[in-house]
């Protein structure tokens, strides 16, 4: 394929079975060097104009349908929106707290998901280890790693018990409704979870431990791969403590100086803006006053525990402060370090899952609150993979006239774009596709989990698959995943 | 008998795919649909992907049925037996049939066999809880067919290897 004299392209096709697909194309000169690097995510496509004209109370069940693997952020994210839409400013403390739980709950399942499930095999076998045995049914026939896919499967399940138990069902929760939330945890749930809590600590903790020795182990190669000087954006609380579920939004740049502090969700327009590229369906979002060539972020794990200044979990503490001194204590932007940051958080789930479940007002008090009625709202959070951004606008009739969202994988556009375009110039080799350059393409954009639209799924959609093109377009080299 | 065996005796129906989005809920719709015909031994679970834990339930089970859509393939349906096998993603999206089946033999010491009902969808952009029309024939054509092998217990791997 040409698209500029004298330059040939690579084009890297993961199509999966759900409906959202990536594609990496790499843009070469004469000389084999990679000139351009552009990963295609399609987004979203037409949410926005379908939920204009629903009742806004539907919203936080119908954003369920954006996304089958995280409907959970989004249905907080929408219900956090519809909160400053009623007034309810200040929610109940049951309806705040079992919120949380779903939120660590969410948090917990997906960083257990994305780590045992993703990345340990990368780490534990090696990025260039033979697919069919870096996977984690790999780890569960090799013996002294069956254990840990064991933890992996049942930490995962922990979480999505818990999500069941606040949002009420599986498919299209109900749990979190404009004001607050419909239900408590009974004493009973309760009892079961606490059961098995100090098992999930250990488990997370030692995967933790693995994460971070592997890391230390390995720095010499890591450090560097894919790895650029960002700035990094998240919200954190009005002290500066990490806060997932709620918090006003920071951003710094590499350095660690401020770019911005306290900025209330309700203003996030004023401080963030999204650019429009011709060749990809994602826009682009950078911090206004940086414009889109400087202003461009990373959110997720590592922007989080980069832009906080402490944790409120003991244990997490202790991690983020021996996480901060591998860099002197200034922002941490090696992209493999993605996995040891998230593994801080899931430890930091689990400890606010355990100190949530001792929290006595899950099982009594007012479920829901509200106040003077708004036309416009904003709610942000944490998803796993970075701030969300919901906004609304609904008229007198209660309907929505505009709903406007920024995912997690949308603020990550630009620096997986880096990553793919580092990688690659630094594994790709003459003509040919090889499996290496795959394996390493995917090894970086793995470290931000990105989601990709995963709102369907079905049989029949294609593996990953590779293609290269000379000069005159024709097809010299073609590689497809699992082939 | 133990209640564990009486389990491991059983079969698990899990329906997935986004019941949002038109065709691709395929798959939780007709998990319902069994669920109202309350088999003895048939357990039903619907998600919008397959997950890690689902390995889980598997392995307490004799028999897997996962029944999800298909963007393309034969109409009406397809139903086909499945092998444990993992292929490693760069997203924790859902996971295939074949990697729960896989976990539940290699993590869970299971000797669940699985096998995978694709049914026909062709409106996989829209939002809304609807069947397209095609879509709807296809499914009771299905639900037909699945009945019958779960009432006559028909769901083992010789005669389960035909694709419908």
């Amino acid at each position: 394929m040409i698209s500029q004299k004298g330059l040939r392209r690579v084009v890297i096709e993961p199509v999966t079975r759900v409906e959202g697909h990536g594609k990496v194309s790499l843009l070469l000169d004469e000389k084999n060097h990679v000139k351009q690097a552009r990963l295609h995510i399609v987004e979203f496509r037409g949410f926005e104009r379908f939920v204009q004209g629903r009742p806004y109370w539907e919203v936080p069940v119908l954003v369920q349908r954006l996304c089958g693997i995280c409907p959970v952020s989004h249905h907080l994210a929408a219900a956090k929106a519809m909160d400053m839409l009623i007034g309810a400013d200040e929610l109940t403390p049951a309806g705040e707290k079992m919120r949380r739980l779903m939120h660590y709950g969410q948090t917990l399942q997906s960083h257990a998901l994305h780590f045992f499930h993703l990345v340990s095999p990368d780490l534990l076998f090696g990025f260039d280890a033979d697919p069919k045995i870096r996977n984690v049914i790999g780890l569960a026939i090799t013996p002294k790693y069956k254990d840990l896919a064991v933890q992996g499967v049942m930490l995962r399940k922990y979480g999505q018990e818990i999500i069941k138990a606040t949002a009420g069902k599986k498919i299209h929760g109900t749990g979190a409704v404009p004001g607050g939330i419909n239900k408590h945890l009974s004493e009973q749930e309760r009892d079961v979870f606490l059961e098995d809590i100090d098992q999930m600590l250990d488990w997370a903790v030692a995967a933790l431990e693995l994460c971070k020795s592997y890391t230390r182990d390995n720095l010499a190669k890591l450090k560097d791969f894919g790895s650029f000087p960002s700035n990094h954006l998240s919200i954190v609380r009005e002290d500066g403590c990490m806060d997932l579920y709620d918090g006003k939004l920071r951003a710094i740049d590499a350095d660690g100086k401020m770019i911005f502090d306290q900025v209330e969700a309700r203003d996030y327009f004023k401080y963030i803006q999204e650019e429009v590229r011709s060749w990809s369906y994602m826009k682009f979002p950078f911090i206004s006053k940086l414009g889109p060539r400087e202003g461009w972020y990373r959110v997720g794990p590592l922007a989080r525990i980069n832009c906080c200044d402490y944790i409120d979990t003991e244990i997490a503490e202790k991690e983020r402060k021996e996480f901060m001194a591998l860099t002197d204590g200034k922002p941490n932007n090696i992209t493999m370090c993605y996995h040891w940051a998230r593994m801080i958080e899931t430890v930091h789930a689990v400890e606010k899952i355990e100190q949530l479940l001792n929290d006595p007002d899950l099982q009594a008090g007012d479920l829901v609150t509200r106040g003077e009625r708004r036309d416009e709202c904003m709610g942000i959070l944490e998803a796993p993979r970075g701030t969300l951004f919901h906004h609304y606008r609904v008229n007198e009739q209660d309907q929505v006239t505009m709903a406007n969202l920024i995912v997690s994988t949308t603020n990550n556009n630009e620096p997986m774009n880096r990553a793919v375009q580092k990688v690659a110039a630094d594994y790709l080799d003459g003509n040919e596709v090889t499996e290496g350059l795959l394996n390493h393409i995917e090894v970086a954009i793995r470290a931000y989990d990105p989601c990709l639209s995963c709102a369907t799924h079905a049989i029949g959609r294609m593996p990953l698959a590779v293609e290269l093109r000379d000069a005159h377009g024709e097809l010299i080299d073609s590689r497809s995943k699992g082939a | 008998m133990a209640e564990e065996d009486r389990a491991r005796r059983r079969v698990l129906v899990i329906g997935f795919g986004n019941p949002g989005r038109c065709d691709d809920g395929l798959g939780p719709v007709a998990a319902q649909a069994v669920e109202t015909w309350g088999l003895d031994g048939v357990s039903v679970d619907a998600d919008y992907q397959l997950t890690v834990e689902d390995s889980c339930a598997a392995a307490a089970h004799e028999t897997v049925v996962f029944i999800d859509a298909a963007a393309e393939g034969p109409a009406p349906f397809s139903f086909r037996p499945v092998e444990g096998r993992v292929d490693l993603g760069f997203s924790s999206h859902g996971v295939e049939p074949e990697a729960v089946l896989g976990l539940a033999r290699e993590v869970f010491g299971s000797r669940v066999e699985g096998y995978v009902l694709g049914i026909r969808g062709y409106d996989f952009d829209s939002f809304g809880e609807r069947l397209s029309a095609r879509a709807e024939r296809n499914l009771a054509e299905a639900l037909g067919f699945l009945q019958r092998r779960l009432e006559l217990g028909e769901l083992d791997p010789k005669r389960g290897d035909q694709e419908v």
